[in-house]
């Protein structure tokens, strides 16, 4: 069996056209989500997700809010492990590692799938330099000429490199919103990690600063795969080449209604809702 | 089936990297593991370090106070050494006198205070604050020495005294506990109030008040919990009475002082009572700090 025949049978339930493979689909799957939902104290926040995430591919998650855009993509690196209340249920694989088994140490798999979140966060205490490789110090790591290959070559992917090289001890608090946005992706770069999830990283930015962290996403492709939440979707059509629509059904919790290629679920979605949703008719 | 990777592969450093990351995070898992473990143990000791004379103080006074417990301990007046069946109800009414007119002037006062140290950054208010910290710091014995000399030389001992100097150590604690009440309501509230047009006053009154109410109250519960079990003012404002007064301008009796004054006599039946009065008080104490947060709590569950 070939991969896209495998693809197809896989997503058939959600993509009812196939169209051609774009060069984006070839990659190999990284993720897997069969199955999928989250509760909190008995109640479903999201539900039913099933889907494939390639490498270097995009995938944006999008939807209305309290559709569980950002409590799905919480899900894929067990951040909802801190909330105690909190159930994933279903299958998220991660290459061949199980995410939720037992045996599957959540620190180890967070330094695979990293996170940037909608505000930026820096670590105020820390210099730029010590919050770029922030993660790879709490990793265990203190050789330092790794330390400052790995700092550089996240700033440079990060597209901060050259306005920081010359104060790498100054505070991260200095720099503007963007600028500590995009520290914040080099932050989780420097780790290396295979996935990278982001929710909503440019609700807390203006446009100009937007603009170069949607730049930044599609430059990133070839070297991590991204999972972006956003509920903007000019955003999505712009950065992604797949795309999850979410939406929340009658018993108030989210679910997903089409998976697909981006390009053809906002030309021609199999679901009319999701037709509705991308037209501006609701959400 | 096959998967291969294709076009989509990271450049070469990249992979190399992360190579070294993922040995580099599993090798020290062992150690990193080992070390939350150390630090999860070192919390769990100091815990039980913290918790172990908290609870055998509830425990002690429990055990020692419960058989003075009785209904004639709750309704009958102190009596001397050797005479049976007194209790201990002149105290508590004393108790509760004294507290209650304490809290009539403190509350409202010190919110009031704490509302306008909420609303402002100017130099008063930075004096305010600062005597209201270093009114918390006071030992209660100088407020106790202030009541004395202000109020008992001039007037005589008097239920009224000791309202005074209760009220002096609840104020600041009022006063602050309101201020951060105040100021947990968000600017945003008070700017959407603003931009409808409405005066500083309607604002505290519609707005920022009922907003901050959880932590008013469970503020002002706290403060009553620690005027009640207060001692050094009374011992030198009230006079003590060893009957049944409720009349705040004569002598009055108080829980806290009987238990100081009994517990040190060579009379087994009197530190009896003592341990008793203790217990009331821990108990009461108890009841207002746990009733509090469940107020404010089921407060702020109904807001949403």
């Amino acid at each position: 069996m070939t991969e896209a025949d495998a693809r197809t049978t896989r997503t058939e339930d959600f993509v009812t056209v196939q169209p051609a493979t774009p060069a984006s689909e070839q990659g190999a799957v990284v993720m897997t989500l069969a199955d999928v939902a989250v509760s909190f104290s008995g109640r479903t926040a999201v539900r039913d997700v099933t889907f494939d995430v390639h490498a270097g591919d995009v995938t944006a998650l999008i939807g209305p809010s309290g559709s569980g855009k950002t409590t799905l993509l919480r899900a894929l690196n067990r951040m909802h492990d801190t909330v105690r209340t909190a159930r994933v249920t279903g299958t998220i694989r991660l290459g061949d590692l199980d995410v939720y088994a037992p045996s599957t140490d959540a620190t180890l798999l967070r330094s695979r799938v990293g996170m940037v979140f909608q505000r930026p966060n820096p670590f105020p205490t820390m210099t730029i330099y010590e919050n770029a490789v922030a993660g790879l110090r709490f990793n265990g790591i203190r050789k330092k000429a790794l330390l400052d290959e790995a700092a550089e070559s996240a700033l440079i992917a990060a597209a901060l490199w050259d306005s920081v090289k010359d104060r790498m001890s100054a505070h991260a608090s200095t720099l503007s919103g963007g600028e500590q946005q995009r520290l914040c992706i080099a932050r989780a770069l420097a780790v290396e990690p295979e996935v990278l999830l982001m929710d909503e990283p440019t609700s807390a930015l203006d446009p100009i600063a937007t603009k170069r962290i949607e730049e930044l996403v599609v430059e990133l492709k070839d070297r991590v795969t991204i999972i972006i939440v956003t509920h903007n979707m000019q955003q999505a059509m712009r950065v992604s080449d797949q795309c999850a629509f979410l939406l929340m059904g009658g018993d108030k919790a989210g679910e997903l209604i089409e998976f697909g290629p981006t390009a053809q679920l906002f030309s021609e979605p199999s679901d009319p809702r999701t037709l509705d949703y991308v037209n501006g008719r609701f959400g | 089936m096959t998967i291969t990777a294709t076009a989509t592969t990271p450049p070469d450093p990249v992979l190399e990297r992360r190579r070294a990351v993922q040995a580099a995070a599993a090798a020290s898992l062992g150690r990193r593991k080992l070390g939350s473990r150390v630090a999860l143990v070192v919390c769990w000791v100091f815990l039980g370090i913290a918790i172990v004379p908290l609870v055998a103080v509830v425990f002690y006074v429990v055990i020692k106070g419960l058989p003075a417990w009785s209904a004639a301990f709750f309704t009958h007046s102190t009596v001397p050494e050797g005479i049976p069946g007194g209790g201990v109800w002149n105290a508590i009414v004393g108790t509760m006198v004294i507290t209650a007119i304490a809290v009539a002037v403190t509350v409202p006062l010190g919110l009031l205070v704490g509302l306008f140290l909420a609303e402002s950054d100017g130099p008063i208010a930075a004096a305010l604050r600062f005597t209201a910290d270093v009114m918390t710091g006071v030992p209660s014995i100088t407020i106790g020495i202030f009541g004395y000399i202000a109020i008992v030389r001039n007037y005589g001992y008097s239920g009224l005294a000791g309202s005074f100097a209760i009220g002096f150590i609840m104020l600041p604690v009022i006063t602050r506990a309101g201020e951060s009440a105040f100021r947990g309501v968000p600017r945003s509230l008070n700017e959407a109030a603003l931009a409808l047009g409405a005066r500083k006053a309607t604002i505290a009154r519609r707005v920022v008040v009922p907003t901050a109410l959880p932590g008013v109250i469970t503020g002002v519960l706290l403060a009553v919990a620690r005027g009640l079990g207060e001692t050094a003012p009374l011992l030198l404002t009230i006079g003590g009475n060893q009957y049944l007064q409720w009349n705040p301008t004569k002598q009055l009796a108080s829980l806290p002082t009987l238990i100081y004054n009994y517990s040190s006599q060579p009379y087994a039946d009197l530190v009896q009572v003592a341990w008793g009065a203790a217990l009331l008080l821990m108990a009461v104490c108890l009841v207002l700090s746990i009733g509090s947060r469940v107020l404010a709590a089921r407060l702020r569950k109904e807001r949403r």
